[in-house]
């Protein structure tokens, strides 16, 4: 009896918790699209990236706007060596005019 | 040939991934010396390697702000981009651009709006596209008419000379634009910027396109300035405009990555090469690129009228389109090495 009553209150509070949520699955009054990466054929750090996707937007924007202008300026750099050793000089424009 | 495609780990697309990497370098070249993102050069080219649009647009943008960073970069080292006037531009940008945004679905609600948008950019292109080629011919009236005179024409004269009538209103605050060399009133950045922002806004797009000519025939900026602060700009809501998509979810970081390894190639021979085309130049062939938008505008709105043309149209567009950025990137790259070669050779006979 005991354990029955333990099974009960246990799915009554699993109802409860998760009531809400299966609300918000079902749809709703205008709920947006919810695009969900599918990870199954991916593997190491694909597979990492495409489940932070699925966990959690906000951080997949953050590590999306720190890792865009981190590449840009890494491959500025790389550019800037390649440029000076081919001999070109990065600092003046001579022309001058409209 | 199975390793030439990846799977997109987010939208779950298998792409061509050398074609992300020519994409890069075209449109690379092409914003670096134009001073624009390029988003209706990139975001049917990613539509078309096989990227759902909603995604095209957020990798667009995402890759677009990594690019114009390293433009900016070079940009900057040239003395090239005004950062006071960049950042009093912002303020107009942002808040032209939200009453632009806001008006839009004001108009949605109303009814169909598409159509009446891609008229309003038609209209704006060849506005756009007149005034550049104006400006050459009245530059070029002068020049002959100073040759005639046996003189030589002022390296820093224009043809339109609007810029001169706007500098002439002097409401305080006063501002210097020590790079861009104009004393104005700071009301007139903020106005121009807010006019691009809003005009974005509605029709949808970056701005660069409309802030590279505002610049230079509103402003006063020197064609090189221009391109350097529109860049500085577009690196800014590049940033915002990635943030924002990406926290809805319709970025795909690992092709905006593969773009910037091509496009950061092609910053860079496009930023190189301002250094050794005349300002005049660019003008010409901004607004080249400016006439192919145009027609390559028409070829979508002629459905409207005869939608049995639609699949021909659609495929003259997206030619058009990729003719447009091979040839412009060809014309830069081409002017980058010869310039390079001359300052090169100068170099070596100095010793």
């Amino acid at each position: 009896m005991k354990a029955l009553w333990k099974k009960m209150i246990v799915a009554v509070t699993a109802m409860f918790l998760l009531m809400p949520m299966a609300a918000f699955a079902a749809g709703g009054g205008g709920a947006g699209i919810v695009i969900v990466a599918d990870t199954r054929k991916l593997s190491g750090l694909m597979a990492w990236w495409s489940n932070m996707y699925n966990e959690s937007h906000l951080y997949f924007t953050l590590l999306t706007i720190i890792i865009i202008p981190t590449v840009g300026v890494i491959f500025g750099v790389l550019a800037d060596i390649v440029m000076h050793f081919i001999g070109i000089d990065l600092k003046h424009r001579d022309l001058a005019e409209h | 040939m199975d390793w030439l495609y990846i799977l997109m780990p987010i939208s779950g697309v298998t792409i061509f991934w050398p074609g992300l990497i020519i994409l890069g370098v075209g449109v690379g070249i092409i914003g670096g010396f134009f001073g624009m993102g390029g988003a209706w050069m990139v975001t049917p080219g990613l539509n078309i390697l096989g990227f759902p649009m909603a995604f095209a647009i957020g990798t667009d943008i995402a890759h677009m702000a990594g690019k114009s960073l390293i433009s900016t970069m070079r940009h900057g080292k040239f003395g090239n981009v005004d950062y006071k006037l960049g950042l009093i531009m912002i303020v107009g940008t942002v808040a032209g651009f939200e009453v632009g945004a806001q008006m839009i679905m004001w108009l949605e609600r109303l009814g169909s709006v598409d159509k009446v948008v891609r008229y309003i950019y038609l209209v704006l292109l060849a506005f756009i596209a007149w005034m550049v080629f104006h400006d050459v011919a009245k530059r070029r009236a002068k020049q002959r008419a100073a040759a005639a005179a046996g003189q030589e024409v002022d390296k820093l004269a224009t043809g339109i000379e609007w810029h001169k009538t706007l500098h002439k209103i002097k409401i305080p605050p006063m501002v210097h634009l020590n790079v861009a060399g104009i004393y104005c009133s700071a009301w007139l950045p903020i106005f121009v910027s807010f006019l691009t922002g809003w005009l974005a806004g509605i029709l949808g797009i970056g701005g660069g396109l409309i802030r590279m000519p505002a610049l230079i025939y509103l402003m006063g900026c020197p064609t090189h300035v221009a391109v350097g602060t529109d860049l500085f700009e577009v690196m800014i809501s590049g940033l915002y405009g990635a943030g924002s998509y990406t926290y809805k979810g319709r970025t795909e970081l690992v092709a905006a990555i593969i773009m910037l390894i091509g496009a950061a190639m092609g910053a860079q021979v496009g930023s190189v090469a301002t250094k050794y085309i005349k300002g005049y130049g660019i003008r010409i062939a901004f607004g080249l690129a400016v006439i192919g938008c145009i027609i390559s505008i028409i070829l979508k709105l002629i459905p409207n009228y005869f939608p049995e043309a639609k699949a021909a149209t659609d495929i003259m567009a997206t030619w058009l389109i990729n003719g447009l950025v091979v040839a412009l990137s060809a014309y830069i790259t081409v002017k980058m090495v010869q310039g390079a070669k001359r300052e090169i050779a100068a170099k070596k006979a100095r010793g």
